[in-house]
């Protein structure tokens, strides 16, 4: 590991376009090393795509993405999987395989991957899950598990090769109060006891001032506000304003774009 | 209207290229999943072979029924009903065996395997595979695919022998057309080329079948409707090409 800088990962002028919608216009994103960095914005502002252009799953139209001094453009088919070992993704709803059980789920990585006895695969995978608390449910099938479960599961599969960077992608979003206030908790655990960094996309504005250390908020397919959660609350930017407040109208508009209401009630807007 | 015309027949080229590209891949991964990862294939032949084995067995024995009724009620007419056997054997051996078992095998498994595919892509899974940096085309596609080319010509042959035991129900216990005429006559008409076109035919199927539902639930919409267009659809492209090739391949066997 390159220990000489404190950036792990580097995105720069980045632009892409998915049909005709361009999402990202010169990106400038820099993410330290061990600290928890939370990705926020409305939806549709392409929080989930810039994590597949991190981990390139997509590929950017231009500018660069250098992680831990690595040009992610650069890599081929097999370099990518090796740089993707790196990685521990959580995804939204937790995409557990659904024809294995859940220790199956956690022990994949490791069966795919290594050549391990199992009595020390059981052994790593049973401590995974004593870290989320789920080694009892080792034996239950994904579908049987409640969302909060799921993820939570999701969490220790995307832990079990020790990664070196966790990205979360939503990892709130349909959780009651208990589950969500569990899963803050070991993102934070997990960030200082692996020493490891994060990556955590999200706008559920409380949750994120409780556990990032830096946050960017993405608009318009640019940073329009960077820094600690504080900060962000006490900015004078508008779009900023909204969005920490949650407030129906602002920059961000109530109202998608539509012809004159007036006149289409009229019904001239179909002449 | 033309150029409507024009754009859909290059849309079609285009995703008949992938479609061969994709049969490709499928087959440069092959080698290392039958070597280094049998078991996978296996489970695929259990899920796809396995557990179309009644739905097969009954169809099989109603449709060898039929040829055995048909036969015997139209080859009586010229006093032939001894050569029902035959009938049956030719029948069973060159088209329906091969021709029904994989209609059945597509309606069947081929859904199953669009749909769990297209599910997993749907709710992320092969996503996950991806960034676990474990390529789903080796771990999902290659050993679904491998599994329903296996599959195929081994519930051909079921089909056939119990459509075979159907006739002989029907034609001999049923009817009352001599034991001995039944598989003398069978045995004098089949040919060893008789059964390698059966062979032939299946193993296509197979590949064909298995490509198809393959295919589409990789390339499903990953929405709950992308999901059940992809399950229709890889029936009726199934039936479709399954029928042409039939002709194809008989056109040049005979």
């Amino acid at each position: 590991m390159n220990d000489a800088t404190d950036n792990l990962i580097e995105i720069r002028d980045l632009d892409y376009t998915r049909g005709r919608r361009q999402i990202f216009r010169g990106l400038n994103i820099t993410i330290k090393r061990g600290q928890i960095t939370a990705i926020m914005g409305p939806s549709g502002t392409g929080k989930t795509t810039l994590l597949s252009l991190i981990t390139r799953q997509l590929r950017p139209d231009r500018g660069s993405i250098v992680v831990d001094g690595i040009d992610v453009s650069a890599l081929n088919q097999k370099e990518l999987y090796r740089f993707r070992r790196r990685f521990g993704m959580l995804f939204q709803n937790g995409a557990l395989l659904t024809d294995l059980s859940v220790f199956e789920n956690v022990a994949f990585p490791l069966r795919e991957h290594t050549k391990l006895p199992n009595r020390l695969i059981r052994h790593i995978v049973l401590t995974k899950l004593h870290a989320v608390g789920l080694r009892g449910a080792a034996d239950m099938m994904p579908s049987e598990l409640s969302g909060g479960m799921a993820r939570r599961i999701a969490l220790a599969r995307a832990m079990v090769m020790d990664p070196d960077i966790l990205i979360y992608d939503e990892p709130f979003v349909g959780l009651d109060p208990i589950s969500m206030g569990v899963i803050v908790r070991l993102v934070r655990q997990m960030n200082d006891a692996l020493g490891i960094s994060s990556i955590l996309v999200s706008h559920d504005v409380q949750e994120i001032a409780a556990v990032a250390d830096c946050s960017y908020l993405i608009a318009d397919g640019k940073v329009a506000a960077s820094g600690s959660p504080d900060e962000l609350s006490n900015t004078s930017s508008e779009v900023v304003k909204q969005f920490m407040h949650g407030m129906a109208d602002g920059p961000v508009a109530f109202h998608y774009a539509a012809p004159n209401y007036a006149e289409q009630l009229l019904g001239r807007d179909v002449e | 209207m033309f150029r409507e015309l024009y754009y859909t027949f290059v849309e079609f080229l285009r995703t008949f290229g992938a479609l061969q590209l994709f049969f490709l891949r499928l087959l440069s991964h092959s080698p290392y999943i039958i070597v280094r990862r049998f078991g996978l294939v296996v489970h695929q032949v259990h899920n796809a072979g396995a557990l179309s084995l009644v739905i097969i067995m009954v169809c099989g024995l109603f449709v060898g029924g039929v040829l055995g009724l048909q036969g015997y009620s139209n080859l009586s007419k010229f006093n032939a009903e001894d050569a029902v056997g035959a009938v049956a054997a030719l029948g069973l051996i060159k088209e329906l065996g091969p021709v029904i078992t994989a209609l059945l095998f597509s309606g069947r498994a081929g859904t199953a395997l669009a749909s769990e595919i297209g599910l997993m892509k749907a709710t992320d899974q092969l996503s996950a595979m991806e960034m676990m940096a474990i390529s789903p085309m080796q771990r999902v596609l290659v050993p679904r695919f491998l599994g329903g080319v296996i599959s195929m010509p081994l519930l051909a042959a079921v089909f056939t022998v119990v459509g075979l035991f159907g006739a002989h129900l029907v034609g001999v216990t049923l009817l009352g057309v001599d034991a001995g005429a039944f598989w003398a006559q069978m045995q004098n008409a089949v040919e060893p080329g008789d059964v390698y076109e059966g062979i032939i035919k299946s193993t296509v199927f197979g590949v064909v079948a298995s490509l198809l539902a393959v295919w589409e639930g990789y390339n499903a919409i990953p929405t709950a409707e992308g999901v059940g267009r992809a399950t229709t659809r890889t029936v009726v492209i199934t039936a479709i090409s399954i029928l042409i090739l039939d002709f194809m391949i008989t056109a040049i066997s005979i």
